[in-house]
């Protein structure tokens, strides 16, 4: 080591006048009001509206008395209630197999049954619908396997939500059988388990919190899913279906109101099942656990690649029927392909303009969303500025969770439409779909940028303060080059989800709004089902490849941007 | 400097010349509460410019809360802290002037190891080639003259941890304060750093804090030991002090090994462990009849040259030995206290030359100065 080194006396810098703590503060304070807008206020307005009658009188629990006393409404809860419970007995016991599969089999190729099963979430929730329609409707090629039954009603909602609910089930199972201790297998082997004791005694106890999850996460989508219901549904009513009826249709917003508040309470059970369960899921897997290897057994493996390529095969199938359909003349007579069905302006009046719309409000809400998200996130987690800010933020980004989009819809419906705000001017602007969006995807959103935040070493913020460097420097020198995958995994998130999303948006488009997903519906309406399958198609294309970029972009670009995280020097 | 006079903590004696004019950093009556746990009572404790001191204590004993106290990183309930004789206690982190060395390093792992040392430069806005002579200095400093191009995680633990020196030392802090530095290091790594974090210190002169549960390390890094216990300061005093001559049973139990027993004085100077009476020095002179803790520690045992003569000298049983690698450490069951036992260390030496074994009965002896009084509830033992 040298010797005689120099060292300056040491000046406090005593002109700083700024204070950190109350800009953080500050910054905390903007983000309450923020998330006060654009998820307290229009959740209390839904709530304050379903005690009031027509002119706004508090009329306490009558309009729930009404609901409740008034066949023709009450029927259709009871029809959610059957469609839902009927949907996720299907899809659970489904998905815990594909699950398994992915997970627990040397079965080949999982990457791409894990992509095939995914489909779904890059498509509009209706285009599983339309391609039921095609595949089981009057002129469909496989009516006959119905047995006479119309697929319009309770049979085509169920076919519809158990494929478009399916990869919403098979994440979270994924995520449960992933983590596996191999040491209890181990175990179980050397004391000569069976099979079959095993799997009941290790493997599903060791699964359980996520199958009860994935029940309630199913349940909760199936029962304030719009899109299925409304393409498929016939006469057969739903909540949801009820809900655009009460407030579009009858302009009945007291009534909306409750139906909104009834699709609240699965939702919030939903919520507090996946709290309990994460706190258990947790402590389940300790740091000491070895992964598990699944064993090479050529016949599991066999049984599990039929099993995957039956299921994985419909999804696609499906899916495939539907941009096929878009590309053909006149279904079922003639069969010639054509790009007719994607000139939209034939059966719609905005032509492309509403799927330009979609683009544009993707693409807004994907930059201010991942911005806002993560400065947030990083608000609540490394600042130790207004402890009460900070946690009131935290629960309101943690809402929209256990808001489904149609009841988040209808909540901006009844605040952003009331005389009295002076933000009414927002409605039925694009703005306003692109807050609404930001708001119904926030939470999942915020957890992926808070766990990304808790991995970063905790003492960022004390060193850079020893150092007289303000924090918002480290955060942007520091902070978010080091999030930045994370960053771009909340935008493609929020992009994709965007560009789907039906149920919150219905409520809120205007004329020189429209989206491609609302565009779907409305030629679907209209009897044009080839244009409406064409229009999901472009939006499930455009999901795909925006997708398939990221991760193309995340291997190579990024990559090399992320030098810094290989042990060794290149 | 600070004309307000504050009255000298009781309680705390401080060893060597401790005067109001040198404390660098003074702590009045600081204390800090999470909930209803008090993780400091009332804290006074003043150290000395150029001082290395360090603060001792098991995990949760409020040491790293007083370091972050200190930093200003965790504001402080009651009390006053003043730094080169300006009250710091309620300024901001950065208005305050020290540099931080935290167990995990956190080193930005993004930045190299240059930009790493440079950061809290650049804020002074120097020019380039200024911050770049500095960080060469530093890096030269901590050992590493030439890694400054390399990331981070490319690097060792020891290594991070030098880093992580360099860049608390870049901006000249007056005070350096150091979070469980060495604990996430190997054992030789540690060692190694400890001396050289020690040389470095002394060379700048730079007045350092450090928080450890290591007293091994406390005891050869320190010019003073702060021996800390659920909230409160046990002890302050040199590592020789702290070793020899623990005040509380606290610090007796948790610097080095211990063996307490019940005893009862019977005369001054004079205590009965069941049966065996044992001279005493006890310069608190316990009151005959007044239940006590005797403390001895284990290599304070005599086995050689023991004739009539030898104050406290007894047979005992060898009941069982332990290897250590340089010495083995026996427990002694006395004849005339059979149910007493007395942990004794035996150095190899003693081991060949007496052929010391287990169930061998053999005359010991401790001096009456190895002793400690204290007393009997362990634990409160404040005196």
């Amino acid at each position: 080591m040298s010797t005689g080194l120099v060292f300056p006396a040491s000046g406090a810098a005593s002109r700083m006048t700024i204070n950190e703590r109350q800009i953080a503060g500050l910054f905390i304070a903007a983000l309450c009001l923020v998330l006060v807008l654009i998820i307290a206020l229009p959740l209390w307005s839904l709530l304050s509206k379903s005690f009031e009658s027509a002119d706004g009188t508090f009329v306490g629990l009558n309009n729930y008395l009404t609901y409740f006393t008034t066949p023709t409404l009450f029927v259709s809860l009871q029809n959610s209630l059957i469609v839902a419970a009927i949907s996720t007995a299907i899809v659970i016991p489904l998905a815990f197999a594909y699950a398994y599969a992915l997970t627990r089999t040397c079965m080949p190729a999982k990457g791409l049954f894990y992509a095939f099963a995914l489909l779904p979430i890059f498509a509009p929730s209706l285009l599983a619908a339309i391609s039921l329609v095609y595949i089981f409707g009057n002129q469909g090629f496989l009516g006959f396997l119905l047995l006479g039954n119309s697929v319009y009603g309770p049979i085509g909602i169920v076919m519809g939500e158990v494929l478009s609910t399916f990869p919403h089930a098979l994440l979270i199972l994924v995520t449960a059988l992933s983590l596996a201790d191999g040491r209890l297998y181990e175990a179980a082997a050397a004391l000569g388990t069976s099979k079959a004791r095993v799997f009941w005694t290790i493997t599903l106890p060791g699964a359980r919190f996520g199958v009860i999850n994935a029940t309630f996460v199913v349940f909760t989508l199936v029962i304030t899913d719009f899109g299925v219901p409304k393409v498929i549904g016939g006469q057969y009513e739903v909540l949801a279906t009820d809900a655009y009826k009460q407030v579009v249709g009858q302009q009945n917003f007291s009534m909306g109101a409750v139906v909104g508040m009834i699709l609240l309470v699965p939702a919030v059970i939903a919520f507090i099942v996946d709290k309990i369960a994460k706190r258990h899921q947790v402590a389940l897997l300790s740091a000491r656990a070895v992964p598990f290897e699944p064993p090479a057994n050529r016949r599991v493996a066999l049984t599990y690649l039929l099993f995957c390529l039956v299921a994985g095969g419909i999804i696609v199938g499906t899916y495939g029927v539907a941009v096929w359909a878009s590309l053909i003349q006149y279904w079922p007579y003639n069969l010639s392909l054509t790009l007719n069905n994607y000139d939209f302006a034939n059966v719609e009046p905005g032509g492309w303009q509403p799927y330009f719309n979609s683009l544009t409000m993707a693409a807004l809400v994907s930059i201010i969303g991942s911005a806002v998200v993560f400065c947030g996130a990083y608000l609540i987690e490394k600042t130790n500025a207004f402890p009460r800010g900070r946690a009131i933020a935290q629960l309101l980004a943690m809402l929209p969770m256990a808001v489904p989009g149609l009841v988040l819809g209808l909540g901006y419906v009844f605040f952003f439409n009331a005389s009295w705000n002076p933000l009414s001017f927002l409605y039925g602007t694009l703005a306003l779909l692109v807050i609404n969006t930001l708001a119904h995807f926030y939470t999942v959103s915020h957890l992926t940028a808070l766990t990304a935040l808790k991995q970063i070493d905790g003492e960022f913020e004390a060193v850079s303060a020893s150092l007289k460097v303000p924090f918002w420097r480290t955060f942007g020198a520091v902070t978010v080059p080091i999030c930045a995958p994370t960053i771009l995994d909340i935008a493609v998130y929020m992009f994709v989800n965007a560009l789907t999303t039906v149920s919150a948006v219905i409520f809120l488009y205007g004329t020189e709004s429209k989206l491609a997903s609302i565009a779907i519906v409305h030629m679907d309406e209209a009897g044009a089902s080839a244009s409406a399958a064409a229009m999901a198609t472009v939006i499930m294309t455009t999901a795909i490849g925006v997708k398939l970029t990221h991760l193309v972009l995340a291997h190579t670009i990024f990559d090399r941007l992320q030098r810094w995280r290989c042990r060794t020097a290149t | 400097m600070n004309s307000v006079s504050i009255p000298l903590p009781q309680g705390v004696p401080l060893d060597g010349p401790a005067h109001h004019e040198d404390a660098y950093l003074r702590i009045v009556d600081l204390t800090k509460r999470f909930g209803a746990f008090t993780a400091l009572d009332r804290i006074n404790l003043e150290i000395h410019r150029g001082e290395f001191v360090c603060f001792l204590g098991p995990s949760g004993c409020g040491k790293t809360t007083l370091l972050r106290a200190v930093a200003g990183l965790d504001q402080q309930d009651d009390g006053t802290i003043f730094l080169d004789g300006r009250d710091v206690s309620r300024a901001e982190p950065s208005q305050r002037d020290f540099g931080i060395v935290f167990q995990s390093y956190a080193l930005f792992p993004n930045l190299t190891v240059a930009r790493n040392v440079g950061y809290g430069l650049v804020n002074r806005k120097w020019p380039r080639a200024k911050v770049a002579d500095r960080v060469r200095e530093l890096l030269s400093l901590v050992g590493l003259p030439d890694q400054g191009e390399k990331y981070p995680l490319q690097l060792s633990g020891g290594q991070q941890q030098r880093v992580a020196l360099a860049r608390a030392l870049a901006t000249s802090p007056g005070l350096l304060l150091l979070d469980e530095p060495l604990s996430a290091l190997d054992a030789k790594v540690r060692v190694r750093l400890r001396s050289e974090i020690r040389a470095l210190q002394k060379r700048l002169g730079v007045t350092t804090i450090m928080v450890t549960h290591d007293q091994e390390e406390a005891l050869a890094m320190a010019d003073r030991i702060v021996v800390m216990n659920s909230g409160r300061i046990e002890q302050v005093g040199s590592p020789e002090t702290i070793y020899r001559t623990p005040e509380t049973a606290f610090v007796s139990d948790f610097v080095g090994h211990m063996t307490f027993l019940d005893a009862k004085v019977v005369s001054p100077g004079k205590v009965d462990v069941g049966g065996l009476v044992f001279a005493v020095a006890d310069p608190r002179g316990f009151l005959p009849g007044t239940r006590v803790k005797l403390a001895m520690r284990p290599e304070d045992v005599k086995t050689r040259n023991i004739d009539a003569g030898t104050p406290n000298a007894f047979e005992a049983r060898i009941e069982s030995l332990a290897f250590l690698g340089a010495f083995c450490r026996a427990t002694l069951v006395p004849l005339a206290s059979p149910k007493t036992c007395i942990a004794a260390d035996f150095s190899t030496n003693a081991m060949r030359d007496l052929r010391i074994a287990i169930g061998q009965t053999r005359c010991v002896a401790f001096p009456p100065e190895a002793f400690r009084l204290f007393p009997r509830e362990a634990g409160e033992g404040r005196i």
